[in-house]
């Protein structure tokens, strides 16, 4: 059953992806890539999830459900985000993050 | 659903049942009377308020996810007492022009976010965890982005929901390490499973980076004060009180009940946050002028002191944590409550603006004074026995250094908090903001503070009903 693809590479792709995302989340400037980098860090963690679930502890399903709430959550998020970034739009006409700086330290 | 299952959730489900409410009385309210609506949200938070102090029974729901007990009920109705001064604070400014169209908005994600937080407090499952931490975030973005013809709101409101997106996804990345070296998402089964392995102690850092993010604690703190700034006055008294001290419970629930075997670990990771939080918040408050800002490292190094509670892991640190953030709630929202009454009538909002204003302001003054006092932790104020407390508990289990420092920091922060007395009651101006009359909303939700500030400070009951309740390792 589990001859497939072993786990270390479904970790090894996990890592790869959240870390590109916590890249993409610093480097990024237009808002829309970045909320794209936060979706790549939380896919990741349903791989973590998930990967775990089927390899390690097939009998319970903890891991699934939690990964299926995650992307519940996800899609909310990116909502409200999505909705406050056409508000940013409409206020700044560019949704570039290095021109939304009214607020420095 | 039996009548157990309601008496254990009572505090979810009525507020559930009010959020419901408010809507309602949205959709049928006569649109030309939208004030009355914030009357409304008012005795129904209220009422919930009185409810969530009669006595319930201990026990567990849905299997073992959701738990109550007498300290978590405590750290709710401590909350909701919060809540319902931030809402009686918000309603000179909901009737303004601008704002009355969108009222209910405003009181149903707040409750919402209220749901969230207790939801969390009560989680014995990271599932009910997770869930709770977000739905007591999300909608505080939208909160923050509520002024929606104000550039500086929309800014606020993307720093707060990316970041918290940022740090959720990092908290689950521990969370699934941790996951996948236990096989279990239960509290007390994953505190059973832990044995200091190094993914494990990797989970549990990803796991505190994440919750440090949501705390504001100091390598994780950037987001705070832009976002305080920017968002409307009494959102910004909401996350600086309420959204931390629940972020502060459910870290003290968590640190206490899932990993008491990597306790070594955890002292490490808060003695070195607790002193940056300190020392860089206060740092940077000398230097402020805005006063939204100023009020905003001033509760990031306030949470600084708040980690030397759980440093030690003992009954003494969890009750002094728990009673400083019930004299947090009261002091923070009465200095917050005179900003937002200044700000109200005259929309200024910097330390300047305040030269002289004891002349014309005189009560105003006194109570901005007292708050300030609390918070730095003055003798006869709440505040001092919150922060005498919390040292104790930490010096009971030998982190002299640590309390040394905060106690040098603590001189730092008197000197900032004096400045703003300075400017009130001393320093000359030309154009001082003229003596106005705040409506009685504003002057109710102050008295509750000046009243909450001297009682909780007096009344060792208070104390000694939270301590019997709480619990070390």
């Amino acid at each position: 059953m589990n001859s497939g693809i072993p786990l270390q590479y479904f970790l090894i792709l996990a890592t790869v992806m959240f870390f590109t995302g916590v890249y993409g989340f610093l480097t990024r400037r237009n808002l829309i890539t970045i909320l794209m980098s936060v979706e790549l860090i939380l896919n990741s963690v349903n791989i973590n999830f998930m990967a775990f679930n089927r390899f390690l502890y097939p009998n319970k399903l903890e891991g699934m459900f939690f990964s299926l709430f995650i992307i519940a959550v996800a899609a909310s998020e990116a909502a409200v985000a999505i909705a406050i970034i056409i508000n940013i739009y409409r206020r700044f006409t560019t949704i570039n993050v290095e021109d939304v700086n009214e607020m420095k330290f | 659903m039996s009548s157990g299952t309601f008496l254990i959730m009572r505090h979810e489900l009525l507020l559930i049942a009010a959020a419901l409410l408010v809507l309602i009385a949205e959709i049928f309210g006569n649109p030309e009377k939208k004030s009355r609506i914030s009357l409304f949200s008012i005795i129904l938070m209220g009422i919930i308020t009185a409810v969530g102090f009669l006595p319930s029974p201990a026990g567990e729901l849905f299997g073992g996810m959701y738990v109550s007990s007498g300290t978590r009920l405590i750290m709710k109705n401590i909350l909701n007492i919060g809540a319902l001064l931030v809402f009686i604070q918000s309603v000179t400014w909901l009737n303004k022009k601008e704002n009355s169209s969108k009222v209910s908005e405003y009181f149903i994600l707040l409750i919402s976010t209220l749901v969230g937080m207790n939801l969390m407090i009560s989680a014995g499952h990271f599932l009910i965890f997770y869930i709770g931490i977000e739905l007591a975030t999300i909608p505080i973005a939208a909160l923050a982005a509520f002024d929606r013809y104000k550039n500086k709101s929309a800014e606020a409101g993307i720093k707060l929901i990316l970041s918290s997106a940022l740090s959720s996804g990092v908290l689950l990345y521990g969370l699934s390490m941790i996951y996948g070296t236990t096989g279990s998402m239960y509290f007390n089964e994953v505190s059973g499973l832990f044995h200091n392995n190094n993914l494990q102690i990797l989970g549990f850092i990803f796991f505190f980076a994440g919750m440090a993010f949501k705390i504001s604690i100091v390598p994780f703190h950037l987001w705070t004060a832009d976002v305080y700034e920017g968002a409307p006055v009494n959102i910004t008294s909401y996350l600086s009180v309420i959204s931390k001290g629940a972020a502060v419970f459910i870290l003290m629930i968590i640190l206490f009940t899932v990993f008491p075997v990597i306790v070594a670990t955890w002292q490490k990771t808060i003695f070195v946050t607790s002193i940056l939080t300190m020392t860089i918040g206060n740092l940077f408050a000398i230097r402020q002028q805005n006063l939204k800002r100023f009020l905003a490292f001033s509760s990031i190094s306030q949470a600084g002191y708040i980690f030397l509670g759980l440093i030690g892991g003992n009954q003494l640190g969890m009750a002094s944590v728990i009673y400083y953030v019930l004299v947090y709630i009261f002091s923070n929202l009465g200095a917050f409550g005179v900003v937002i009454a200044i700000s109200n009538a005259t929309g200024k909002e910097n330390i300047d603006d305040y030269n002289g204003l004891y002349h014309t302001n005189p009560k105003l003054s006194l109570i901005m004074t007292l708050a300030l006092f609390s918070l730095a932790g003055i003798p006869p104020v709440a505040g001092f026995f919150g922060k005498f407390f919390l040292f104790t508990g930490a010096a009971q289990k030998g982190f002299y250094l640590l309390v040394l420092i905060a106690v040098l920091n603590t001189i730092i922060s008197l000197f900032y908090y004096l400045l703003v007395v300075k400017a009130m009651f001393i320093n000359k101006s030309e154009n001082p903001i003229a003596a106005f009359k705040s409506d009685f909303y504003t002057r109710f939700a102050l008295g509750i503070c000046v009243a909450g500030i001297v009682i909780t400070g007096f009344a060792s009951i208070i104390f000694e009903a939270i301590r019997n309740l709480s619990f070390g390792i």
